[in-house]
């Protein structure tokens, strides 16, 4: 057994394993908002594994998009080629989102916090700011009305702060209560997915929790790359390592999005 | 019906300082040819509106034409930052940049209020978000018939939209397909409207998933092949990747950007 791991421990980056413990949150069947970066590679990676009938939802409009390369954008011709339905902008978020027709949003994050609140607008004053980043997009929403929501984030004290500067998208907001209070239909944050390990809310303080190490890695250092005390989960966990064959399909879907950058040309 | 005009009247016909423009298309079909004829036309203060501003808007804004940015998410997609996006908000280069930020769900909401004739939408939205003290234009609204407090956004009405579509016929019917994203809620939005086509046809042949606007709707079309890249037309050509990573580089630094105006947007030096 000790020797198995010692040979997985070879073949797979923290990256690899952050973005296959990512797919494997998602049930067969089950309908996605899919942002692009690391969530798009996960859930593409779980359609080819083992949810071959994952929905995939891109807020570009394309619904139920197969895309048989990984996209480079949320907007590539191939989402729409392969898509059940091509639908606007405005349908994708007032018909298909709003209303609570997706399972789950899988979202990044520039900082997320101990009630799992995210920032992707200012690091800094919001008039002053010291690194402006893109915006809310999508995500506020996401966050808001999907059944659930998955974050999938490298970990390090510089993303896992105490406190948001900026909440773009709300998890727990200060605790317990808060989603209720604020409205929102959706049950919020289920795993905070990273390289080095897997949190969970607690039941009680809906505070951030390690419930999953990653195979070689020891919970100091998960701690160390965290902004706040972490506390871990009494039936603390290795997640399983990934398979040879998740490996494969995971590598085989990055040289496809490589390809796609490769084949074009730069200049007109 | 509109009326075919070329690129360069169509701009200095229908955009001028001070304007409240958007040039929408989400991800596909971005009419970056015209982003690029407004900074050769030298227009200046504009308000830039637009759900995702990418590498035309980081263009248009280095290259000193927008006071104001309405937007949701202004990021170079798959690659990273918008560099002159972000020194503009960071260090006022070239010039201060006011910002009007909302969410996607928000801003295709104030375009559908727009092209309805609405002053304002509703929606479940922001709620718990700092963008509700960040941004003036998000207000809680309580349902006349429940109660319940919902949120409301203005309606979006630029002075002129701009997209690029697959299509049009010589009355201007206009006719775009695969991700149509908010381009038909952005120009029926609009007080003035230019749309880019790669091709003029006579007839236009149905197409499934398409949407048609009718050229009555529409101010002028102008026949730009090619005019989205490095975007794409579905049908046409496919997207760019590699000079989406290419602006990275250009756009990192002041003087690299600005012989980039020189050379390709203004053609300075270039023979003929």
């Amino acid at each position: 057994m000790t020797q198995t791991a010692a040979a997985h421990t070879a073949a797979w980056t923290t990256d690899e394993m952050m973005t296959i413990a990512a797919s494997r949150a998602l049930h067969d069947g089950t309908v996605c908002f899919v942002g692009i970066g690391l969530p798009s590679t996960a859930a593409n990676l779980a359609r080819r594994t083992h949810a071959p009938d994952v929905v995939l939802v891109y807020e570009s409009g394309t619904i139920g998009a197969k895309p048989g390369t990984l996209p480079y954008s949320i907007g590539d011709g191939i989402l729409a080629d392969t898509a059940d339905a091509v639908v606007s902008v405005p349908e994708v978020f007032n018909y298909w989102l709003q209303p609570g027709r997706i399972d789950v949003g899988f979202l990044g994050a520039a900082q997320i916090d101990r009630f799992a609140n995210i920032n992707t607008t200012v690091i800094g004053d919001y008039d002053r700011p010291s690194v402006r980043l893109p915006g809310a997009g999508g995500a506020p929403e996401i966050a808001a009305s999907c059944g659930e929501v998955i974050v999938v984030v490298r970990q390090s004290r510089r993303t896992f702060v105490d406190r948001v500067g900026f909440v773009t998208s709300v998890g727990y907001g200060r605790g317990p209560g808060d989603r209720e209070r604020l409205g929102l239909r959706g049950r919020g944050p289920r795993q905070v997915i990273t390289d080095l390990g897997i949190m969970a809310p607690d039941p009680d303080s809906c505070e951030l929790t390690l419930t999953h190490v990653h195979p070689g890695v020891t919970v100091e250092q998960v701690i160390a790359a965290t902004g706040w005390e972490l506390g871990d989960a009494a039936d603390l966990r290795v997640t399983e390592a990934p398979t040879e064959h998740e490996v494969a399909v995971l590598r085989h879907l990055e040289q496809t999005k490589r390809q796609s950058v490769t084949r074009t040309s730069v200049r007109p | 019906m509109a009326e075919l005009v070329p690129l360069e009247e169509a701009v200095a016909r229908l955009i001028h300082d001070g304007d409240t423009v958007a040039l929408e298309g989400f991800t596909h079909l971005i009419p970056v040819a015209v982003g690029h004829e407004i900074i050769r036309q030298g227009r200046r203060d504009l308000t830039l509106v637009r759900m995702t501003p990418d590498i035309v808007y980081d263009q248009l804004i280095g290259a000193g034409c927008a006071r104001k940015l309405i937007f949701s998410w202004g990021g170079n997609p798959g690659v990273g930052s918008l560099h002159r996006f972000r020194d503009a908000v960071e260090h006022d280069w070239p010039h201060p940049l006011e910002l009007e930020e909302h969410s996607h769900a928000g801003m295709a909401n104030r375009y559908v209020a727009g092209a309805s004739g609405l002053p304002f939408a509703v929606l479940r939205g922001y709620v718990g978000t700092d963008l509700v003290t960040a941004t003036a234009t998000i207000a809680p609204i309580a349902c006349p018939f429940t109660g319940e407090v919902l949120t409301a956004v203005p309606a979006l009405n630029p002075d002129v939209t701009v997209v690029h579509a697959q299509r049009a016929d010589r009355h201007g019917n206009v006719q775009m397909w695969g991700i149509t994203g908010i381009q038909k809620e952005a120009l029926l939005a609009a007080r003035r409207s230019l749309v880019t086509v790669e091709e003029v046809v006579d007839r236009l042949e149905p197409v499934p998933g398409a949407v048609v606007i009718p050229g009555w709707a529409v101010t002028l079309v102008s026949h730009v092949p090619g005019g989205a890249h490095p975007s794409y037309a579905q049908g046409y050509s496919t997207r760019d990747n590699a000079y989406y990573q290419w602006w990275d580089s250009v756009s990192r630094d002041r003087e690299t950007f600005q012989a980039w105006v020189r050379s390709e947007v203004l053609r300075e030096g270039a023979p003929g």
